[in-house]
């Protein structure tokens, strides 16, 4: 396991505590694509923060996160910036604002390896210029000059890419990296993400609301709902929990033209409105008494298929 | 290019309306001009040439023009008690007010900074509220009263500071020192705006996205700091460094009085103590128009050090 | 309402302007000793019992004036926010909600009188009008206008395209009602700091007038006028400069604070 996630809980203020995310445990393993879904609001953004330790001044944690045989939740400010961007490093989700308006793009990317590495100035951009070229990006030369507001949104979200995979860091996490560009570039985005994954054998961890993107491109998915995990597994046609099923059933399929689109009735509890039981329960259409009361445990059912359920 | 175009008409429009304004304004005056220059002895008939000469008989309108015209050809008439072009004695004094004016950006930008950036870094905690705290202080002591106070205990008590002006031509090193006092009267209540300022900029950049994927690429807060957010807090602040310049003319005026320095400000305190009504509106009129200027220089500049914006 | 250490803006803020006003209040009913009565032997005595804040060159009680003088400094505070803000808020209400020539109008022209900086504009006011209380007033008033202006246009600018306007209008309510019955209670807030804001504007403005001889005159009493007074003798006295010196920051930076508080507190 690269990474390794243990009774996760994060909090939000001292005093009444509301809680985001609830005993979270899962691992990713080498080379994985680890897919972590769920609707807004569910803590899957939280639990990549969390794992790179930039949660916000007012959220506490409590757990453990062993990361190359460390618990990241005990490390100290110096030691976490060593790590990050050199062993963990992280795509967001909106490249325009996640890039400095006022720097090139070439210099953005050295910067990562002026950080972690020795390189003369020299060798910092040939190396940029290949990370360049290993995203797809052309006329490099020419790019690598250019400021951030002067690249489309693919070619803004590569350079975020080159930025992560500079230092070879041994898990990358993809914060909804798509969500943001339109639909041929997702596709291209998507593909350049496996193509690295093959090439350099780290693990990523991709944080998504599609589950069909997912499904597509991840070895093994993670469904969150309301702070909790509640399913785990390897292909999305396998799925057992009524959570998972009911956001496969929201697909649009175009087999089903003409009828009604299928949404879940109901929202996302907000953090103060989450009761005991089984978190899904209020909306879940097989949900029984028993679920109001029980927080069912998250159980292996097959190889590496873990459910949360009681009735499943 | 468009957006200059149509800034600069702005800009020469604001300045109609100023003239506009700075006219309109003394023609309301109850009272005879002719009859205040020459004193209650002159005769009908001298009263009636002076009426003719100085056009009062002829429309609101047409006065404008001519005023307007001559202002543009760089007449602004005479002063009624120095007898003198104004053109001249503006001319005499308009260094004195501007070394003062720079003098005093300079200290309340050098001060103001820093100051807003460690009220941003140490925002909430007690060493941030005290911080904020000595700020408001600063903007609240009136800028003369803080004057006559350094005046007194620096420029006389302690005399560390000569109080004859000299001009920068005379002595380069005596005509700062003569400043000194008065320029930090000046800037003392502006650090507090600009660190404000400094300060709200900077707690919005670091809230912003780049600053998070700066911290996951392992960057140290100082590091961030220094290399991501100061650049990109920077260019809003150069608006208030136009916004200041507003301000510290304004000051300037009493300050100059406070320490009798032979500038605009003196000047025009004059004339209004005096009722000269061409001095003061002439003044008052190029100081308005300067400040119309400046903030248009400043603007077409904020747009020249951003990449986003294209002039 | 959590008050922490945020707040300090509240609680000094507002304990210093509670201290002024109830001395402002008193003021009306009692003063130690009298203001006008010239007393030549006890001229220039510094702070002792009776005359706890000494005596000015005339033998006056310095703390009688103090307390008189910030009769002055509310009056001149009041009457010009109230000048600036009705006619302000006026302008930028009608500007914000029909928009068209009639804002860019408005606009220009507040942007013109937003050009004379300080007390230029009032200056030049007075110079045509002449020196007093009244015209102090009026002239620090008008100065005011384009801050009340432009908050409001802008709040009126934000809240006009709100759905619950269009549904009054589709209730058949008239421009004037949307404006004073619907919009306006909204837009409140930052006009209340503005407000603020400008009172202590105003009161640094009478005081540099005055100072200058050309606000306040005698016999009406004006912290501005006491500087001026006292800085001829402030090597001998020093409290008699000291003393309005501090009353006038004291009062601006309890209004500046409470500003920042109401500013802070409406943001959230």
């Amino acid at each position: 396991m690269t990474i390794e996630i243990k009774n996760l809980n994060i909090y939000f203020n001292e005093k009444t505590k509301l809680q985001a995310v609830n005993n979270l445990s899962f691992g990713v393993k080498k080379g994985e694509i680890m897919g972590l879904v769920g609707e807004s609001g569910c803590g899957k953004s939280l639990t990549s923060l969390a794992i790179m330790r930039l949660l916000r001044k007012n959220a506490s944690f409590s757990g453990e996160i062993n990361f190359l045989g460390k618990n990241l939740l005990n490390l100290s400010a110096k030691e976490m910036a060593s790590l990050r961007g050199r062993e963990i490093s992280m795509i967001f989700q909106e490249p325009l604002t996640a890039l400095n308006p006022l720097h090139r793009v070439g210099k953005q990317i050295g910067e990562t390896l002026k950080i972690h590495t020795s390189l003369s100035k020299k060798e910092r951009k040939e190396k940029t210029l290949e990370l360049m070229n290993e995203v797809n990006l052309k006329d490099l030369e020419d790019t690598y000059k250019k400021f951030p507001h002067e690249l489309s949104g693919g070619q803004r979200q590569r350079i975020v890419i080159a930025m992560a995979i500079a230092c070879e860091p041994q898990l990358i996490i993809a914060d909804e990296p798509t969500t943001a560009l339109d639909v041929s570039t997702q596709t291209q985005i998507i593909d350049l993400l496996k193509k690295l994954n093959n090439k350099k054998d780290h693990s990523l961890l991709f944080i998504s609301h599609d589950l069909d993107l997912v499904g597509d491109l991840c070895h093994r998915i993670a469904i969150m709902y309301a702070g909790h995990i509640v399913e785990v597994i390897d292909k999305l046609k396998d799925a057992k929990h009524p959570y998972t099923k009911c956001l496969l059933d929201a697909i649009p399929n175009p087999l089903h033209k003409g009828k009604d689109l299928y949404s879940i009735p109901g929202r996302v509890p907000t953090l103060s409105e989450r009761k005991n039981g089984c978190p899904f329960a209020p909306r879940c259409p097989m949900a029984k008494d028993k679920c109001h009361e029980i927080l069912p445990e998250l159980l292996e059912k097959k190889n590496g298929h873990l459910v949360r359920c009681l009735y499943v | 290019m468009i957006y200059f175009i149509k800034r600069i008409s702005i800009m020469i429009f604001t300045l109609f309306l100023v003239s506009i304004i700075s006219f309109s304004v003394f023609q309301i005056i109850p009272g005879d001009p002719a009859l205040s220059k020459l004193g209650i002895e002159a005769s009908q008939e001298q009263i009636d040439t002076l009426r003719i000469e100085l056009m009062l008989d002829q429309p609101a309108s047409t006065q404008y023009i001519f005023w307007a015209k001559n202002i543009l050809k760089g007449d602004l008439g005479e002063s009624i008690r120095f007898s003198r072009p104004i053109k001249e004695l503006i001319g005499e004094r308009i260094s004195v007010t501007l070394s003062l004016g720079i003098y005093a950006i300079l200290i309340a930008v050098a001060i103001g900074i820093p100051l807003g950036i460690l009220n941003a870094k140490y925002n909430d905690t007690k060493f941030g509220a005290c911080l904020s705290i000595f700020s408001q202080a600063g903007l609240a002591i009136p800028e003369f009263w803080l004057g006559i106070i350094f005046l007194i205990v620096f420029g006389i008590i302690f005399k560390f500071f000569s109080l004859k002006y000299v001009s920068f031509g005379d002595d380069p090193m005596a005509h700062i020192g003569i400043l000194t006092l008065p320029a930090l009267a000046l800037a003392i209540s502006r650090i507090s705006v600009v660190a404000r300022h400094m300060k709200n900029i900077i707690l919005e950049e670091e809230e912003k996205d780049y600053v998070r994927t700066a911290y996951s690429k392992g960057l140290s807060m100082n590091k961030i700091y220094i290399f991501h957010i100061l650049q990109n807090a920077l260019i809003p602040t150069i608006t208030v460094i136009g916004m200041l310049t507003a301000g510290i003319l304004g000051g300037a005026i009493i300050v100059e009085q406070v320490f009798n320095l032979p500038g605009i400000g003196t000047l025009l305190i004059n004339g209004v103590t005096t009722r000269d009504i061409p001095l003061v509106q002439a003044i008052i009129t190029y100081i308005a128009s300067v400040v119309v200027i400046i903030n248009f220089l400043i603007d077409i500049l904020y747009r020249i050090i951003d990449p986003r914006i294209s002039i | 309402m959590n008050i922490k250490v945020k707040d300090h803006n509240l609680i000094i803020g507002g304990g210093i302007l509670i201290f002024l006003l109830l001395i402002t209040g008193v003021s009306f009913f009692y003063l130690p000793h009298s203001v006008t009565e010239i007393n030549t032997k006890l001229k220039l005595s510094p702070p002792n019992f009776p005359y706890l804040l000494g005596t000015d060159n005339f033998g006056r009680d310095i703390l009688s004036r103090l307390m008189k003088g910030s009769q002055t400094a509310f009056l001149v505070g009041i009457i010009s926010v109230g000048i600036g803000s009705v006619a302000g808020v006026f302008l930028g209400a009608i500007s914000g909600y029909f928009g068209g020539k009639t804002d860019e109008f408005i606009m220009r022209i507040t942007d013109a009188m937003m050009a004379f900086p300080g007390i230029l504009f009032a200056l030049m006011f007075i110079s045509v009008f002449g020196v007093g209380i009244q015209n102090t007033m009026v002239a620090i008033g008008i100065m005011s206008i384009p801050t009340f202006a432009r908050i409001t246009r802008s709040g009126f600018l934000r809240e006009k395209e709100l759905e619950y306007i269009k549904a009054a209008r589709v209730r058949g309510a008239s421009n004037f009602r949307i404006i004073y019955h619907h919009i306006l209670p909204n837009v409140l807030s930052p006009i209340i700091v503005a407000a603020t804001m400008s009172f202590s504007n105003a009161i640094l403005a009478e005081a540099a007038l005055s100072y200058l001889g050309l606000g306040v005159q005698a016999p009406n009493p004006s912290w501005g006028r006491m500087l001026s007074e006292s800085q001829m003798y402030f090597m001998i006295a020093p409290w008699y400069t000291l003393a309005p010196g501090i009353m006038i920051s004291l009062t601006v930076l309890a209004l500046n604070m409470l500003g920042d508080f109401l500013r802070g507190y409406q943001e959230r």
